[in-house]
């Protein structure tokens, strides 16, 4: 494995109390394997990528355990954490207009990057530079290396976007839902993107997402997650074929179908999400959940292992 | 529309409005109780020779003829001849101008220093000791009269400890800069306050923006981060409020340096004024009004400069 994530816990100080918005997550990621880690919005999924970058602010709290080829990310020294992040770990964010600096020339933002993390001389760097938006699907590089974010369309600056992540060759990048503030074409373009950049690369991807489809279509594997937790993982084909957690299976009925399940009603999940200030005592998807059992109110389900599935949920023999 | 045509229209602008901070100066000084004549004469003048004064002050054509007349002497840097000291009011400004400008430059400038660090510093460390001590010391500079920390400073550093000269200019620009100081720190402190105040707020916004975190996450060392991401764009939002400062810190300039006998331009407003000697208001008011449009022209340039985002 290569990364490796332990009883990951993030509690946020907030002027109203704690938020355990992150409560023991486990994770496993081979090299150059896809993991989808899914969820709906506030289900932590955003957060554990943050933490595992150490990325969070002050008012986070982060414990448990990051290990980057063996290495414990949360105890690493800051010159250490600068040369993980960028060199060996790459980063693209939700919102392309808001991560690039207004104010600098996509040129220097992918330049500093290099400065950064490679030996290169200036002439080194911009002809990487270029190299990189030629990767990434940029035509006219040496144009557009001197403008600036707002000259560039949503897609464009998501490009660029990855292009700066992969500026020093990463071994592992993470993506924090990077299609979401795209149009459904451009959103196909840029997964089709990140798959080929992880085949040509050879690089492994944790892909967040709150789009089953997506993960469908690029992961090999796949953690649910609901409310902080990770409530199921396994391979992406046999969790969709047969779920093992009450709200996996809630999510697959209320996700538009393909070949068989194509046609089939779709069924909303009730009620919504819950809050993370005050953490429930059983299952914390219980008060939506349609096949509960008594159990479930009162204590939460410890997470079981078959195979490669994992999964924590006490009506899983009846889903 | 690119960044020059920009420039030349910011530069179009400029004309008329210094055509209309004429007007305004030329009708204030009419609206001022009290008329030239009789302040050159006194009170017991023939009325031979008030036609005679009226006359040649120009002031028997007609108003609008007056506003050209006056207008086109502007043009010329032609703004008459000072009542108090019979010399032309645009030798007198030109004389008097240096030290202003070297007082508001450098106070300017002691600004600077002291807002930019301690507002990273305040910024940084938000709420805690580091910050609330900075905010508070500053509140006491801002509430605080700019003529009673003027004298504070100079009892204290000038008279008690001698470490500067209690008033004056000097000679040459090492003297200048010496005598200038604790008047120019005098007149820093409040406008410090505000810019302090100000990029603080904007640090704290741009610190948890997005692309500060994206900077971090592509591996770049703290100082990079602080340098290049967050400052630059803290900036732009202050930079304004510099360029709006310009104007009461050449009211300052005015108390500063009766205060600490600087032969400046606010002295001689003060002196001006308490003489009724109006053709040197007038052209006083004007130059300080040119000044601070100057002043916010290259504030509009600098914001150019820093984000790309404008002029487009």
């Amino acid at each position: 494995m290569s990364l490796v994530v332990r009883d990951l816990r993030v509690v946020f100080d907030t002027p109203k109390g704690p938020v355990w918005a992150v409560d023991g997550v486990d994770l496993e990621v081979a090299p150059g394997a896809v993991l989808g880690l899914v969820g709906e919005s506030g289900s932590g999924k955003s957060v554990t990528l943050r933490a595992i970058a150490r990325l969070l602010h002050a008012n986070a709290t982060v414990s448990g355990e990051v290990l980057w080829e063996d290495e414990d990310v949360l105890a690493m020294p800051p010159d250490r954490l600068r040369r993980l992040r960028g060199a060996e770990i790459g980063i693209v964010f939700q919102e392309p207009m808001a991560a690039l600096n207004p104010v600098l020339t996509i040129g220097l933002q992918i330049d500093e990057s290099l400065e950064a993390h490679t030996e290169l001389d200036t002439k080194g760097r911009r002809a990487r530079a270029l190299e990189l938006l030629d990767l990434v699907g940029i035509a006219a590089g040496g144009a557009r290396l001197g403008q600036y974010p707002h000259e560039f369309s949503g897609g464009m600056r998501q490009r660029a976007m990855i292009a700066i992540a992969l500026a020093s060759s990463p071994k592992l990048l993470l993506a924090d839902d990077p299609t979401t503030a795209l149009d459904v074409t451009i959103q196909d373009q840029i997964l089709r993107l990140l798959l080929r950049l992880k085949a040509e690369l050879g690089m492994g991807l944790v892909l967040v997402t709150h789009d089953l489809g997506v993960v469908a279509q690029t992961c090999e594997r796949v953690a649910v997650m609901y409310a902080g937790r990770v409530c199921e993982a396994g391979p992406v084909a046999s969790v969709f074929a047969s779920p093992r957690h009450a709200y996996t299976q809630a999510l697959l009925r209320a996700m538009p179908g393909e070949g068989a399940r194509a046609g089939a009603k779709l069924v909303p999940i009730p009620g919504q999400a819950p809050r993370l200030d005050r953490p429930a005592q059983g299952c914390a998807f219980q008060p939506r959940c349609t096949v509960s059992e008594s159990a479930c109110e009162t204590r939460r389900p410890s997470m079981e292992t078959d195979g490669d599935r994992r999964f924590a949920c006490y009506a899983e023999a009846r889903l | 529309m690119n960044k020059g045509t920009w420039l030349l229209g910011r530069l179009a602008q400029i004309v008329p409005s210094f055509v209309f901070i004429g007007i305004v100066v030329f009708v204030l000084a009419r609206l001022l109780p009290g008329d030239p004549v009789s302040a050159v004469l006194g009170d017991h003048a023939t009325d031979a020779t008030v036609a005679r004064i009226t006359a040649q002050l120009g002031l028997d054509r007609s108003i609008p003829v007056q506003l050209l007349h006056f207008l086109g002497g502007v043009v010329q840097g032609e703004f008459g001849t000072s009542i108090a000291y019979r010399i032309p009011v645009s030798r007198l400004i030109l004389e008097r101008l240096p030290a202003t400008l070297i007082l508001t430059g450098l106070s300017m400038a002691i600004a600077l220093a002291l807002a930019v660090p301690l507002a990273f510093i305040a910024a940084l460390k938000a709420n805690r000791w580091p910050d609330l001590l900075i905010r508070g010391v500053f509140q006491v500079g801002l509430s605080t009269p700019i003529f009673y920390v003027g004298l504070l400073l100079l009892t204290v550093l000038a008279a008690w400890a001698h470490l500067f000269p209690v008033g004056g200019y000097g000679e040459g620009w090492g003297e200048h800069l010496w005598h200038l100081f604790l008047p120019a720190l005098t007149l820093a402190l409040s406008f410090a306050a505000v810019l302090m105040r100000s990029l603080r707020g904007a640090v704290l916004d741009v610190i948890n923006a997005e692309f500060v975190d994206f900077a971090r996450a592509k591996g770049l060392r703290a100082r990079l981060v602080l340098g290049r991401h967050v400052l630059r764009n803290a900036l732009i939002a202050t930079v304004s409020l510099v360029g709006l400062q310009v104007g009461s810190l050449l009211g300052g300039a005015v108390i500063t340096e009766s205060v600490f006998a600087v032969p400046g331009v606010g002295r001689l407003m003060v002196e001006s004024i308490f003489a009724r000697d109006y053709p040197v208001i007038q052209a006083l008011t004007l130059v300080l009004a040119v000044f601070v449009s100057l002043a916010l022209l290259a504030t509009d340039i600098v914001q150019m400069w820093l984000d790309p985002r404008v002029g487009k």
